[in-house]
């Protein structure tokens, strides 16, 4: 890659920022068009793998950008996979991902809130604040059910969805540690059970 | 619903800083329920109120919502200074695991306990937010619209995105702008006031 492209990938992810609205998973079916289609900069594989990793570690879910920033680094070194040159053009294809997608969404956040701070008692903000309260909630649900769906078909997996409903009063009526339950869920996983 | 103030705040901005790093670590499938569950429950630094205030103008903005959420709560504590540490809590120990995965990834994916683990997990987190949406929907009964109206958005929202596969754009601007034209009128009126 010349220096050109990855101006050209700066410039790319400093416009998709803005467009995040919901979340930065809706962001990936534009990804997909440009970074595998148009640049080839990565392949089908490494693109999808991205995705599916980074939703399985912790952390927020826009990591998957850097990842592709960092797998499109290590395709752009070429065959010196390991080498310093490759780890290096892997870091900077991470800096200018991850960079490129936060940097102009946040600088609006932070303005939009601090004005909105300074207006907290204005009428339309209080209303803004807590009218979307049941969508928060809302949301929060679809979410839920889409994660649930994700794992497996109620009609095949029962024993799945058994888990995601336990689990879901756990949390709701107690305050279990979360880590706690989610190694259970790993374990009965693992071993099959569910 | 001002009367939930936070008890506690950030006294560092290094503290800040481990907060959202151990928040966003034992954030798998999405880092929200374990900010409710760091922030409001633990640690008493934001309300149930405030949270869900916060969360819903992190949704609104552009950019991915946990990360407004940092940024803002950041922000409020200890400027820009504070912003950065939040974010950066969020981003830079996940991320070099992450990174850590992904190398790994070729060796671990063809196991089959790999596999199911994941999708333990999996059931584990989608369990996880549910659960939190339910605490949420229980400390909105004091809201203006009144508990039967916040059950009808809530549905209304889960509805159009499940069933009717609608972009969440549509709702946060149609749906949640109705819900905020209908909460700023009872206000107005002085309706829980």
């Amino acid at each position: 890659m010349s220096l050109l492209d990855w101006l050209h990938l700066l410039l790319y992810q400093l416009s998709l920022s803005l467009l995040a609205v919901g979340g930065a998973v809706t962001l990936a079916p534009d990804l997909h068009r440009y970074l595998v289609n148009g640049q080839g900069w990565l392949s089908e594989a490494q693109f999808t793998a991205s995705i599916t990793l980074a939703q399985a570690a912790p952390g927020p879910n826009m990591l998957f950008v850097a990842l592709l920033g960092w797998n499109l680094g290590l395709n752009a070194a070429g065959t010196g996979a390991g080498t310093v040159w490759s780890l290096a053009l892997a870091v900077l294809g991470m800096a200018v991902c991850t960079v490129g997608i936060l940097a102009p969404s946040s600088l609006l956040t932070l303005l939009a809130t601090r004005w909105g701070h300074r207006h907290r008692e204005r009428l339309s903000v209080r209303a803004f604040r807590q009218g979307m309260a049941p969508i928060v909630v809302g949301v929060l649900l679809s979410t839920a059910w889409l994660l649930a769906r994700a794992s497996g078909d109620w009609t095949r997996d029962g024993r799945l969805w058994l888990l995601t409903a336990v689990v879901t009063l756990v949390v709701w009526r107690t305050r279990m540690h979360l880590l706690w339950l989610l190694a259970g869920g790993a374990v009965l996983g693992g071993l099959g059970w569910v | 619903m001002t009367a939930g103030r936070a008890a506690s705040s950030p006294r560092t901005v290094l503290e800040l800083f481990w907060a959202f790093s151990w928040l966003s670590l034992q954030g798998f499938g999405g880092v929200l329920a374990v900010v409710q569950r760091e922030l409001v429950e633990k640690r008493g630094w934001l309300s149930n109120e405030e949270f869900v205030e916060d969360w819903a103008v992190a949704q609104v903005m552009p950019g991915p919502n946990v990360c407004n959420l940092a940024l803002m709560f950041g922000d409020r504590h200890f400027g820009w200074r504070g912003a950065a540490a939040a974010l950066g809590g969020l981003l830079a120990l996940p991320l070099v695991l992450l990174l850590t995965a992904a190398t790994v990834y070729g060796q671990l994916a063809g196991h089959a306990a790999a596999a199911g683990a994941l999708r333990g997990m999996g059931a584990v987190a989608a369990g996880l937010i549910a659960g939190t949406s339910l605490k949420l929907l229980a400390q909105l009964r004091r809201h203006p619209l009144g508990l039967a109206l916040v059950v009808a958005v809530a549905a209304g929202a889960f509805s159009g995105l499940v069933l009717l596969h609608l972009p969440l754009i549509a709702i946060v601007f149609g749906l949640g702008g109705a819900a905020c034209v209908l909460t700023g009128w009872r206000l107005r009126r002085g309706v829980n006031s």
